[in-house]
């Protein structure tokens, strides 16, 4: 089982499936209680807390669309009832929107925007202050390679991952004397119901020669969550199979 | 819960002051955030203090107008009372 952590516990949003829940799951092993939250796929989040528990950890499943404003509170006062302060927090839902930018609709843009990087502030907001009390804290902003280079029909999610990792170093400078680390995880191409439409030509650009699995990006999470990354701030840690590099 | 008394905040505040890095000694009711190595990230935290414990908001806009140790006690224990 599971060494549990003496007080506190992790917050992974968009976690009933992917990236996110792999990255539960991980957290779950390393002692963490862990809050699941989901939008819509209440069954995966289920699956999720199960798996979690089969294995001897802690989990609960919060339903809740974060590109609502009230969503952060709402999320954070539930899980500080169940397992106490929110200690990690994995901004991890995202959402797609893809079009050519002389096409894309403000409907797209702001949908975008606004689950990926403005609910990101909103719970990383609402974080910082219990973890600047702790003097501990671990956030972890999932961004993505298109936030660092171009890849045409995503100007919209290009621009809300750049968004996050901006945000993420100046967050990390403002908080680092606390004990608070922020950083960054930008995955390439993930294997995931969000990348399900991406074509095999892709592959050819990438030097591994294939996708990732979401357990190789939720194990930087991991990493940066855990003792070992104490002095890691306000760094973005690039995981694509080379494709950067 | 009794309204604080004025003396019972300053010791709070103090304990917090000393909490984020300054001196005991130095806190004192004349000294200002500058003299103390109180940054906006520290007063923020007061707040949070202040605002849990007491029931006192701090806005952004008070806090600038709080130069000393002994303006943010006044401020608390003003609005504490109410």
């Amino acid at each position: 089982m599971p060494e549990e952590k003496a007080k506190g516990c992790a917050l992974v949003t968009g976690a009933s499936r992917g990236i996110g829940a792999a990255t539960a799951r991980l957290l779950a092993a390393e002692g963490w209680p862990v809050g699941i939250n989901y939008r819509s796929d209440q069954e995966g989040a289920e699956r999720v807390v199960g798996e979690i528990e089969e294995a001897g950890g802690r989990a609960f499943a919060l339903r809740a669309d974060v590109a609502d404003p009230s969503a952060a509170d709402e999320l954070f006062t539930s899980l500080e009832e169940h397992f106490g302060p929110v200690l990690v927090l994995v901004n991890n839902a995202g959402v797609r929107d893809d079009g050519l930018s002389p096409q894309l609709k403000d409907d797209a843009w702001n949908r975008v925007i606004e689950t990926n990087l403005s609910a990101a502030f909103r719970t990383t907001r609402r974080a910082l202050r219990p973890m600047m009390r702790e003097r501990f804290g671990r956030v972890v902003n999932i961004a993505s390679i298109v936030g660092q280079r171009a890849n045409p029909g995503q100007a919209n999610y290009a621009a809300s991952k750049a968004g996050l990792i901006a945000f993420t170093h100046t967050v990390a400078a403002e908080v680092a004397r606390r004990s608070v680390t922020v950083n960054a995880v930008a995955p390439g191409l993930v294997e995931t119901e969000l990348t399900e439409d991406i074509g095999d030509e892709m592959l050819k650009a990438i030097p591994a020669r294939r996708a990732g699995t979401p357990e190789e990006v939720a194990a930087c999470v991991r990493f940066l969550v855990s003792d070992d990354a104490s002095y890691v701030n306000g760094t973005t840690l690039t995981v694509d199979g080379g494709l950067t590099a | 819960m009794a309204a604080a008394t004025k003396e019972q905040i300053e010791e709070r505040m103090t304990e917090a002051l000393v909490s984020f890095g300054a001196e005991r000694d130095d806190v004192k009711r004349d000294a200002d955030w500058e003299s103390l190595d109180v940054d906006s990230l520290d007063l923020v935290e007061l707040a949070q203090i202040v605002e849990e414990e007491y029931g006192v908001k701090m806005k952004e806009e008070d806090m600038k107008e709080m130069k000393t140790v002994g303006d943010a006690v006044d401020f608390v224990a003003e609005r504490a009372d109410q």
